[in-house]
């Protein structure tokens, strides 16, 4: 299972919704991007702990940009 | 908005953000001003740089559009204070409109029918339960702070009522820092209708005929239609008599919109008031030949409606349709992107408004909605089919659009035989 978590489409950080060292389960969003209007959950694709947040609030970022990491 | 300014004789000025230097607007405007970054909240939702940008350039009066801050009374209330005519309503009616549960409240006060439900938020579960044993099964529980479907649960039985209450509660309250909710009776398969009024200065109020809007996705209207078709006389005479009086509760002045849902037995219930200028509102020119945006200028400056209600007379009908920059084969996600490549269809009975070309750049910064498809004719058949071709024969190239969608809608046997409802599209019936 992957261990980067990319985001599926362009838009800027609206939110981090977990942080280093959080145990997040598959389907839980980890950021929250904006795009559009519209607020867009960027999802664990599995079971873990998130080991690195790479990304700001209000930063860019592109589609398929690794925005965290998990353990 | 220019080309009612021009036949006004009046000079034009556009407000644009650093994304937006080259836009069509922008170069479609007598002049044009930067109000600031690409971020709407540091210039088009920032009220202090766009009354700045009024009083540099002498304008006159704002007309706020239909996005952004058109429903924002606090800016409605700062041109005022700034000397500026608000092209729309009084900041105090954009207020009380704006607050969904003052405005059933007031609608319910005039005599406008709303849908059956608690009339606060609910205290507590057991309040929840009572509500809905009077007013009965399917309900629909709400978030009082709510918006975008979040804390939304449709609840079938009142055996479910009670997990159902706490989850949408917790999610109410992880997304809005409340978690209230309040208690609707849930409506099966309605269609949104709604009624376009149009009020002056002097206290004339008119309504321009209603327009249908069901197919819609995350309360965003894809296809918009006039007149609604299979509604009988008497239904569309209370939709009418409803909207009007509504209008008068609050000595409406300028162009707002009712809208109403209605269930599948014709009864019919007020959902909410748009107090600006609808995006769909092309479709009601169209059908009267009225120039709406004209009207909200010349009402704007004091002069009374030029119309009485016996010129208002549907002639025609017309539907509209928006391309989004959207996926809809990916769940509908946003598709910014330079547009590499646009054409747009042409010819009688079609009009197009389009906020984009070819090279333009589509922000993840604003909606996503790149140009609208009018088409009209003598009766619905021949509008509906000038439509369908013309959607054959746009080309969006460079992002994702909701053509694909639209074209099958268009080919549906549910549009043409004009049985939509508002759940329709995000149940999947027009799914590849």
């Amino acid at each position: 299972m992957p261990d980067e978590i990319k985001a599926h489409i362009t838009g800027v950080v609206f939110q981090i919704a977990a942080k280093a060292g959080d145990r997040v389960a598959e389907g839980d969003a980890v950021i929250v991007l904006e795009s559009m209007k519209m607020e867009i959950p960027v999802e664990a694709p599995r079971d873990g702990a998130v080991k690195e947040i790479r990304v700001r609030e209000g930063q860019t970022v592109q589609e398929g940009d690794v925005v965290a990491v998990l353990e | 908005m220019f080309r009612a300014c021009r036949r006004l004789n009046l000079r034009a000025v556009a407000v644009h953000s650093e994304a937006d230097a080259d836009a069509l607007h922008v170069r479609d405007a007598d002049q044009a001003v930067a109000i600031g970054p690409a971020p709407a909240r540091e210039s088009y939702l920032d009220i202090e740089r766009i009354i700045e940008a009024a009083r540099r350039v002498g304008a006159d009066a704002v007309h706020p559009g239909y996005g952004f801050l058109s429903e924002n009374w606090r800016f409605a209330e700062a041109c005022r204070r700034a000397g500026l005519v608000f092209v729309g309503p009084s900041a105090d009616a954009i207020r009380t409109m704006g607050d969904k549960t003052e405005a059933r409240r007031l609608m319910a006060r005039a005599g406008v029918p709303v849908v059956p439900g608690s009339p606060e938020t609910v205290v507590d579960v057991g309040e929840a339960e009572m509500v809905a044993g009077d007013i009965g099964y399917p309900i629909i529980l709400k978030a009082a702070a709510g918006g975008g479907g979040i804390g939304m649960a449709r609840v079938t039985t009142a055996r479910e009522l009670r997990g159902a209450f706490a989850t949408a509660a917790r999610r109410a309250q992880a997304a809005f820092g409340r978690g209230d909710l309040y208690v609707e009776r849930f409506l099966e398969r309605p269609r949104h209708v709604e009624v376009q009024v149009f009020g002056d200065a002097a206290g004339t109020l008119l309504h321009l005929g209603e327009r249908e809007c069901s197919l819609q996705r995350r309360h965003q209207k894809l296809v918009e239609e006039s007149p609604a078709p299979h509604l009988p006389p008497a239904t569309r005479q209370g939709l009418v008599a409803a909207a009007l009086a509504g209008a008068r509760a609050i000595g409406y002045v300028n162009a707002g919109t009712f809208e109403f849902l209605l269930d599948e037995g014709g009864a019919f219930y007020f959902l909410e008031m748009n107090t600006r200028l609808q995006v769909e509102h092309a479709v009601t020119e169209e059908v009267t030949g009225l120039d709406l945006v004209v009207e909200q200028l010349r009402v704007a400056a004091g002069e009374r409606l030029a119309w009485r209600q016996v010129d208002v007379v549907p002639c025609r009908a017309a539907i509209e349709c928006r391309v989004y920059a959207e996926d809809p084969a990916r769940g509908f996600l946003p598709s910014p992107g330079t547009i590499e490549r646009l054409e747009l269809p042409s010819g009688e009975g079609i009009r197009v408004e389009s906020g984009v070309e070819t090279g333009s750049v589509v922000s993840v910064h604003y909606d996503p909605l790149l140009f609208k498809l009018v088409a009209a004719g003598a009766t619905r058949a021949e509008a509906v089919g000038r439509l369908a071709a013309a959607l054959e024969r746009c080309v969006v190239e460079g992002v994702h659009t909701t053509l694909p969608l639209l074209r099958r809608v268009l080919a549906s046997p549910e549009l043409h035989e004009g049985r939509v409802h508002t759940q329709m599209i995000e149940q999947g019936a027009f799914n590849a």
